[in-house]
């Protein structure tokens, strides 16, 4: 029997009859909108629909397509833009006749008509087996791999295609059982890719960013979410990384967010260039946008597409870091289907399922060894947006649960624009013992030193300022008057990094190093002359410490950072002959 | 198609009624109600099987069960569109309310709009000068931005936005205003309707007008309506719009309210989950697409209840806009016009848009410097609380200096006083010579020897 639409509630539809499995992908109304079961009972299947269902009536018909909610995988996604369910919005642009999304778009996710030239990497004769590369192209900034499909197995080659410039609907080989190994895979999104084993997060993602990299740092394969009320540096945190992150692949999910900010990304990455490759940093970055505006149906599905994708290229053998903002808008997505379904909340609304969501999510991070033995990551980043930027709602407490990195942004910080307006106070992560061994023997073997004792300076000087709020900064003693300064410069000189900055936007581990070395070693000398009593002023004489805090901009390379430290030398050299005397 | 009509409500509640045995409705369609010899709109927001759940815009207060008349259109709410619409106004459903007449036009569209591709999308980066100081220099306006005014109840906002709708000059093409008023009080629509006449800018003003005495549902379409018109004139007929949306919170009052009669489960302070979603549809409307010639910037007002911030209307609202300019009840009190929290406020789009070649070279810096400094002078201002004026540093004694003069010269200008970016510029070097030298680290030596030696 046809399934026939029955029920219309929003995004939320019910077919009577049909023969449905849960998470399968159908072709609803008139229209043909695409949507996926959610729920069956009995004879009645409960759809929800990827678009708007405005028109819609009753007695229109529902089909289904057999196959689960998927993603197609294959040459061609570098450099797109999707919406939720991995429609190309080039090609939905040009499908709506203009710039308006009109819906009942289908489109294929590739290019169907570019060619590619494949290097095979098999012939006839030879056995495959799942996740074994077979072939592959050049695209971007990458060499992108075919990979046998999961489930095929000990399967000889019989034939392959006698043609070395392919589209993606090619065949390239032909198995003895007459399965086709294409130029493209497809996979349910809600299944994360099998790895062949997991492995232990030993080697940090390098950022740039000064705060992330020498202060709490993330490794690949790790976890990060980054909360925040409006305007306190999610999205310019999450585009930084984007840009700046030594990942091979970046996904970048705009989780009902802006359209601007999209478009941002569009325009600008084709015109930087990856410090790494010297290509443009689009060549490596595949955009997923459900902006606020888009279907809310379709925010709950671009989280698992964007993530399919990562695990995809991670199982090639490479580092992806995916980027969701904002995983709140994905939380409520869910929060608003689970009120159409009439299912019992939970804390504000929220379905009692949203923390296993949550963390099924970020388990599917993770530093691995792949099906074809191959070493790969996928590390996730994820924004939250706390309403009324108070992280002890739901969303927040939950994924603080499942991520081992907490960057807090903080309204107060990004009011006095100290920018990124990650608290040192708050913020947090749980890399920093697994890392410590990479920093010594990558950067300098005093580099987790430093960092603590930076570390304990800030902490210090967090209780100091309870103080002075109190009594003012004269009543403190040289010493900590001295904690107070140096802290100060910690904040303005290394914490605070402006995205805009043409120098300062990216900064080099060593530099960061060379810069943290400065001003600790700086704090040292001054130490012992605060304890001989020498006039801070002396001390703390003005363009020194001007020059630390402007060596960020200033000090252009790691020989400029240099100079400032021998001038910090010859300065304490002069105010201890000035001591002297 | 066939247009249905049926006789007989089987329950009304709230704005809503219910219907049994229909046939062939479609979800979201306009519907007529005809009761008493008076005609409502209407539309659908749930079939099952062939009952339907029917929101009125004008409400259901008089409304009997059985003579009630009800008609299925088979469309969605439209609304005509013509260039003839400039000057004109119209009620919150886009219906004439200034006894001209009906638009003449086979040009119709759905007040829900589409959204935008953000593949057509263009990234929007010209300044806007509004003549403001605080707004120009530090929340610089963007043709094709979002940027509400968040403000409390008493608070000049009105004024605010007539001000820069009237002094807004963009540098080439022209400006047209659409005003949709949601649950406006007669007499801010009076005010801000009379401030536009005699401007010359009073016949390309287009307004829609649901009052506080009209209906509430009313005002979920309003500025659907009003956007709509904004959409066709910005992107149909190429003209730059300035859409100014007054209040948001009766509109979301409006929703909160709808929500509760559909026995939705609420989030935060009642309001329903699918606010965030539901103002995006109204927001994200602004913007610039490419290939076509006009521009629809936003610039929606909202009174923050009890002047939270973290109220659902503005914290939601700033999640979505590109920044928000916030007003501040304490500047008000001292006389400051127009009283703008500098430090809480924020343009995000002004960054592409503000430096050499948009406004001046020092622009960037300036901004900076100047948000350095006022954050530094809260700092000092409460230490000086305590410890008394007399016992802070020299250096913070010039903060001080600084921020009252900044606040008084700089914020602080005359309801039509039309400051340039040059002047805005100046006299915010001006208000930095207040402080010593060293003291300004975010702007270049260059342009200390530049600007500070010019205004000293
Ligand atoms: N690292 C940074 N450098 C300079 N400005 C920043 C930085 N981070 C945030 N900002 C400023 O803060 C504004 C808001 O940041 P955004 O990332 O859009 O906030 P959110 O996503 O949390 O709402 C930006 O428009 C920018 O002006
Ligand atoms: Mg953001």
């Amino acid at each position: 029997m046809e399934a026939k639409v029955v029920k219309i509630n929003g995004p939320v539809v019910v077919a009577e009859g049909g023969n449905f499995v849960i998470n399968e992908m159908v072709r609803v109304g008139n229209l043909k909108l695409i949507g996926e079961v959610i729920g069956l009972d009995d004879d009645f299947a409960t759809i929800q629909v990827y678009e708007e269902t405005s028109g819609m009536k009753v007695g229109e018909p529902v089909e289904g397509t057999g196959n689960l909610l998927s993603v197609v995988l294959g040459p061609g996604m570098i450099g797109s833009i999707y919406d939720g369910i991995q429609r190309p919005l080039k090609f939905v642009e040009k499908l709506s006749g203009g710039p308006f999304i009109q819906k009942g778009i289908e489109t294929f996710p590739l290019n169907t008509h570019k060619r590619w030239k494949v290097e095979f990497l098999l012939e006839a004769g030879d056995t495959v087996n799942e996740g074994q590369i077979y072939a592959q192209v050049k695209e971007g900034a990458i060499v992108h791999k075919l990979m046998v499909p999961c489930g095929v197995n000990n399967k000889k080659i019989v034939e392959r295609i006698d043609k070395s410039e392919l589209t993606v609907k090619d065949y390239v080989y032909i198995l003895e059982d007459g399965t086709k190994l294409g130029m493209y895979q497809t996979w349910p999104v809600r299944i994360p890719r099998p790895v062949k084993k997991r492995l232990p997060e030993s080697v940090p993602l390098i950022t740039g960013q000064r705060v992330i990299d020498t202060f709490f740092p993330i490794a690949k394969g790790g976890t990060a979410a980054i909360p925040g009320g409006f305007g306190t540096g999610k999205t310019m945190l999450q585009h930084q990384l984007a840009k700046w992150a030594d990942a091979d692949i970046i996904v970048y999910i705009g989780c009902g967010e802006r359209g601007n900010e999209m478009t941002e990304v569009l325009t600008e990455f084709p015109k930087l260039q990856d410090p790494r490759t010297g290509k443009p940093l689009m060549e490596r970055t595949i955009l997923i946008a459900n902006t606020s505006n888009m279907p809310v149906s379709a925010r709950e599905a671009s989280i698992y597409t964007g993530i399919t994708i990562a695990e995809y290229f991670r199982d090639m053998g490479y580092n992806v870091a995916i980027m969701a903002d904002s995983t709140s808008r994905w939380a409520e997505a869910l929060r608003e289907l689970s009120g159409r379904l009439e299912e019992i909340p939970a804390e504000e609304g929220y379905p009692a399922y949203l923390a296993s969501r949550i963390a099924q999510f970020y388990e599917r991070a993770g530093y691995a060894e792949t099906l074809s033995g191959k070493r790969g990551s996928v590390t996730v980043i994820g924004a939250v947006s706390p309403p009324g930027g108070d992280f002890s709602e739901p969303v927040t407490t939950h994924t603080k649960r499942f991520v081992r990195c907490f960057w807090a942004l903080d309204r107060e910080l990004a009011y006095s624009r100290h920018y990124p307006a990650i608290n040192w106070n708050t913020s947090y992560s749980g890399f920093i013992q697994d890392l410590r061994a990479w920093y010594g023997e990558n950067v300098d073997e005093k580099f987790p030193e430093y960092r603590d004792k930076a570390m304990s300076i800030l902490e210090e000087d967090g209780k100091l300022q309870s103080i002075i709020n109190i009594m003012g900064e004269d009543v403190l003693p040289d010493s900590q008057k001295l904690v107070v300064r140096i802290a100060k410069m910690i904040k303005v000189g290394i914490l605070q990094q402006n995205a805009y900055s043409a120098v300062d936007s990216y900064c080099p581990l060593k530099k960061q190093f060379l810069m943290l070395k400065t001003v600790m070693d700086f704090y040292e000398k001054a130490k012992e002359f605060v304890e001989k009593k020498v006039a801070m002023s002396v001390i703390l004489k003005e363009d020194i410490v001007s020059k630390i805090m402007r060596m960020k901009e200033e000090a252009k390379t790691e020989e400029d950072i240099m100079e400032v430290y021998r001038l910090v030398q010859d300065h304490f050299k002069s105010v201890e002959e000035k001591y002297r005397e | 198609m066939a247009v249905k009509e049926y006789t007989g409500v089987k329950k009304a509640f709230g704005p809503l009624i219910v219907l049994e045995g229909v046939k062939g409705a479609a979800y979201d369609e306009l519907v007529e109600i005809e009761a008493n010899g008076k005609k409502r709109l209407g539309k659908v927001i749930t079939i099952d099987k062939d009952l339907v759940i029917i929101q009125i815009f004008e409400g259901t207060a008089q409304l009997s069960l059985p003579n009630t008349k009800v008609r299925f259109t088979g469309k969605p709410l439209e609304v005509k569109l013509s260039p003839d619409m400039l000057g004109r106004v119209f009620d919150g459903l886009g219906r004439p309310r200034d006894g001209l007449g009906e638009v003449v036009s086979s040009e119709k569209r759905d007040i829900n709009g589409l959204p935008i591709n953000p593949y057509s999308r263009v990234y929007p980066r010209n300044f806007i000068q509004t003549g403001i100081s605080t707004i120009d220099a530090l929340f610089t306006l963007i043709r094709g931005q979002k940027l509400p005014i968040f403000s409390g109840n008493g608070l000049p906002h009105n004024e605010l936005a007539v001000q820069i709708a009237r002094q807004s000059t963009i540098k080439e093409g022209e400006f047209v205003v659409v005003f949709a008023a949601i649950g406006l009080k007669n007499s801010d629509v009076r005010f801000i309707l009379s401030s536009f006449e005699g401007t010359g800018a009073s016949k390309n003003i287009i307004s829609f007008l649901n009052l506080a005495s009209d209906p509430v549902v009313e005002r979920i379409a309003t500025p659907r309506v009003a956007l709509t018109v904004a959409e066709y004139f910005a992107f149909d007929l190429g003209y730059h719009v300035l859409v100014i949306m007054s209040d948001i919170t009766n509109y979301c009052e409006a929703l909160r309210e709808l929500s509760n009669y559909r026995g939705e489960i609420p989030s935060r302070k009642g309001y329903p989950g699918y606010m965030y979603s539901d103002l995006a549809t109204i927001y994200e409307r602004a913007g610039i697409i490419e290939g076509k010639e006009g521009s629809l910037t936003q610039l929606p007002i909202l009174t923050m209840p009890n002047d939270d911030i973290t109220h659902p209307i503005p914290d939601l609202t700033g999640y979505i806009t590109e920044g928000q300019i916030v007003l501040s009840r304490d500047l008000h009190m001292r006389g400051i016009y127009p009283p703008i929290n500098v430090l809480s406020s924020l343009s995000r789009l002004m960054k592409d848009g503000i430096g050499e070649g948009y406004t001046r070279e020092d622009h960037p810096n300036v901004a900076s410097q100047l948000f350095a400094a006022y954050s530094r002078v809260q700092e000092v201002r409460s230490l000086a609380s305590i410890i008394g004026e007399e016992e802070l540093t020299d250096v913070d004694k010039a903060y001080l200096r600084f921020g009252e003069s900044f606040e008084r010269e700089f914020i602080k200008q005359d309801f039509s006083e039309d400051r340039s970016i040059e002047q805005t510029l100046d006299l915010a070097w001006k208000m930095l010579s207040y402080l010593p030298e060293e003291e300004l680290t975010r702007v270049s030596k260059e342009q200390i020897d530049k600007y500070l030696k010019k205004v000293k």
